[in-house]
């Protein structure tokens, strides 16, 4: 990073360019993001809510509801049901058995977004690794992971979940494997590409002239290129992780009651949607919120890290100014061709629902 | 001719594949305990003497070599093994699952296709429109909503305010086609709707994508500069080129909607063959999932072929042979 953007942008830069201060790509990145509102309200709504599941335990003791301990006497009615949002100090209500539903979510996103950010992590480090190799060196490993990718990418995840479920029961970690195995490859193979066109440029020519060593090119010249993409894709898997933890809950495979988890409430709630609407809605809202979050702010990122994001921002504030001849303009640019096909506009990876 | 040995030639690799699924299979589930299995079955107060009898009783003391030539020999007579509760044969006990289950991925997927193609295709033909920004908004709820909460979201907000005022053509619950079609399709309406609408979501972006690419290339502004009308140009000259890419995605969603009708079977209880293998994973019952593996392996093959055509028969350049 430091020898590429601002060293040579600053040597070969017009005279009167001289006086804008030089900026890495991730503070032009940052630029551009911040001024995105969608993508802000996204962050936004995401940090909200990883604060929400670390001060959980803050909020059980402020209600003095535990998230397992059922409270009959005041957290079912007379016939034994749940008590609707703001009933004797339940905020958002009472569950199927009278235990603070507000507490039992805010535990669930502690589930939710440690599987979701953990598992990427770990599919991230391996996948770049891997890319990596794959790229720089070619030959059996770049074969063995594209036959790889291919097959992981047709397998029916549910039914692997299935089996393995039944072979070593549900658990924690069982589901974070299983995410892990389906999500490295993809991210593998878009470092591979990226790996592919980097090696060729000059300045890995000149680090290699100066004798420097292939582990040496790949982690310290080659990877801080690519973080960017990796990061974009990073964002993108953390709401399929999401989504598939929820999804094998719901099915009784993953997390198992009375462990809150958002799809096992779920499940549970749609036996009661009728007498307790709540119980279904909120659980179903903080996952939708996480997930779109999460979604958007990758969109944002991908659209913040494309250079040709920046003139469509340009071409619109010319529309401000100038009008309808700019408008044309307008329309030329905002059809122009798609995103950079390095990062896909949609991400192809098995955790779609 | 050239299309027939093809045929015969994927077939027989698809043949290879699901052997390999199902030995792998069969060698995951033997790599437990058999006494876990046995105690269950016997119940909690059970004799050592009871337990070796179930286990007997079930073939699984023989060595596992002979176990697993059986199994082969088995399978190759269509035979899946028999329910360690019920003793029902498993191959029959599918089969009278399967209808919920093919009901539901055909009606889902073409759903799927036609929603996501077609919204795709106005999207990228008025861009930036407000059909357009609605589609996109849309296509990203889809992207991000599981799709048992987009069933029970179904469930709550339509299913039960119509049910219960008195409209009842909308149903949960698994009704055949014998039973009239009316009630068939009324039964089916919202799971279809579920199963199609994640898949229809990621269909709408690539299309949509892929369409607008094409859009741009040079050999659409020579047909519009011939003055061929808009609609030629789109459903003639770019559609095509634009949409075989997406065809070839097909087969790799196959799996996806897979997971999806398992969902669905469970969120709308229609008692297909996921719902019976969910069920099976609770009691244990590993002929039953073993089974499942096995015809799922079977369907994604199938599906696969059959895009492979598909995919030849839209993109000129391919050739079977």
């Amino acid at each position: 990073m430091t020898l590429t953007n601002v060293d040579v942008s600053a040597a070969t830069a017009e005279p009167e360019a001289k006086a804008v201060e030089g900026r890495s790509q991730w503070q032009l990145t940052w630029r551009r993001l911040r001024s995105d509102k969608v993508s802000m309200i996204a962050l936004v709504v995401i940090v909200i809510m990883v604060v929400l599941a670390i001060i959980a335990p803050v909020f059980a003791s402020i209600t003095g509801h535990a998230v397992n301990m059922a409270y009959p006497d005041t957290g079912e009615n007379a016939v034994g049901n749940p008590v609707p949002p703001g009933t004797n100090g339940f905020w958002l209500g009472t569950d199927s058995t009278g235990r603070d539903l507000l507490v039992r979510i805010l535990y669930g996103a502690r589930i939710s977004l440690f599987v979701g950010v953990v598992s990427t992590v770990i599919a991230a480090t391996l996948g770049v690794a891997i890319g990596l190799m794959a790229g720089y060196f070619g030959g059996l490993i770049d074969t063995l992971l594209a036959r790889f990718t291919d097959a992981v990418l047709a397998f029916p995840y549910v039914v692997l979940a299935i089996a393995l479920a039944a072979v070593f029961g549900p658990s924690l970690t069982l589901i974070m494997i299983m995410i892990t195995f389906f999500s490295w490859a993809g991210i593998a193979r878009i470092v591979r590409g990226q790996t592919l066109s980097i090696k060729e440029k000059e300045y890995i020519e000149a680090a290699r002239s100066l004798g420097a060593g292939p582990f040496r090119i790949m982690f310290i010249d080659i990877l801080p290129n690519l973080m960017a993409p990796v990061l974009v894709i990073s964002t993108l898997y953390i709401p399929n992780a999401i989504v598939f933890e929820s999804t094998l809950s719901f099915l009784g495979l993953g997390i198992q009651p009375p462990t809150a988890s958002w799809g096992n409430m779920l499940a549970d709630a749609s036996n009661f949607y009728q007498v307790a609407w709540w119980y279904l809605a909120f659980p179903a809202l903080f996952l939708l919120l996480t997930t779109l979050g999460f979604n958007l702010l990758g969109d944002g990122i991908r659209d913040a890290m494309d250079p040709r994001t920046e003139r469509l921002i340009a071409a619109r504030r010319m529309l401000k100014r100038r009008e309808k001849a700019a408008k044309q303009d307008l329309a030329r640019a905002a059809v122009g061709p798609g995103p950079d096909p390095a990062i896909p506009d949609t991400v192809r990876e098995p955790f779609g629902g | 001719m050239a299309l027939f040995g093809y045929l015969v030639r994927r077939v027989l690799t698809g043949i290879v594949v699901v052997w390999l699924v199902s030995t792998l299979a069969f060698f995951l589930f033997f790599a437990r305990p058999v006494m876990t299995v046995a105690r269950e079955l016997a119940g909690h107060a059970a004799t050592p003497q009871v337990i070796n009898e179930v286990i007997s009783n079930l073939g699984l003391n023989r060595p596992i070599m002979t176990q697993y030539w059986s199994f082969l020999d088995n399978l190759f007579h269509g035979n899946l093994g028999y329910s360690y509760f019920t003793q029902e044969p498993v191959d029959s006990m599918l089969r009278q699952d399967l209808p919920p289950t093919v009901s539901l991925v055909v009606g889902g997927t073409i759903l799927w296709l036609i929603v996501g193609f077609a919204v795709g295709i106005i999207s990228a033909t008025r861009a930036r429109s407000l059909f357009d920004r609605t589609a996109n908004v849309l296509v990203l709820i889809g992207l991000s909503m599981p799709v048992f909460v987009i069933g029970e979201l179904l469930v709550w907000l339509v299913f039960q305010p119509l049910y219960s005022h008195g409209f009842t053509w909308i149903n949960t619950g698994y009704a055949g086609p014998t039973s009239g079609l009316g009630p068939f399709f009324g039964h089916m309406l919202l799971p279809w709707i579920t199963l199609a609408a994640v898949q229809a979501a990621v269909y709408t972006r690539l299309s949509r994508g892929q369409l607008l690419e094409t859009l741009g290339e040079d050999y659409i502004r020579t047909a519009r500069a011939k003055g061929l009308s808009e609609r030629r140009v789109v459903f003639r000259h770019a559609m095509r080129a634009a949409l075989t890419p997406v065809v070839s995605q097909l087969g790799v969603d196959v799996g996806q909607l897979l997971g999806g009708v398992v969902v669905v079977e469970v969120v709308f209880g229609l008692g297909g063959v996921g719902q019976v293998s969910v069920q099976a994973v609770y009691q244990d019952n590993l002929p039953v999932i073993i089974g499942f593996v096995i015809i799922a392996a079977v369907f994604v093959v199938i599906a696969n072929i059959v895009v492979d055509l598909l995919y030849a028969a839209l993109d000129p350049r391919v050739r079977i042979v």
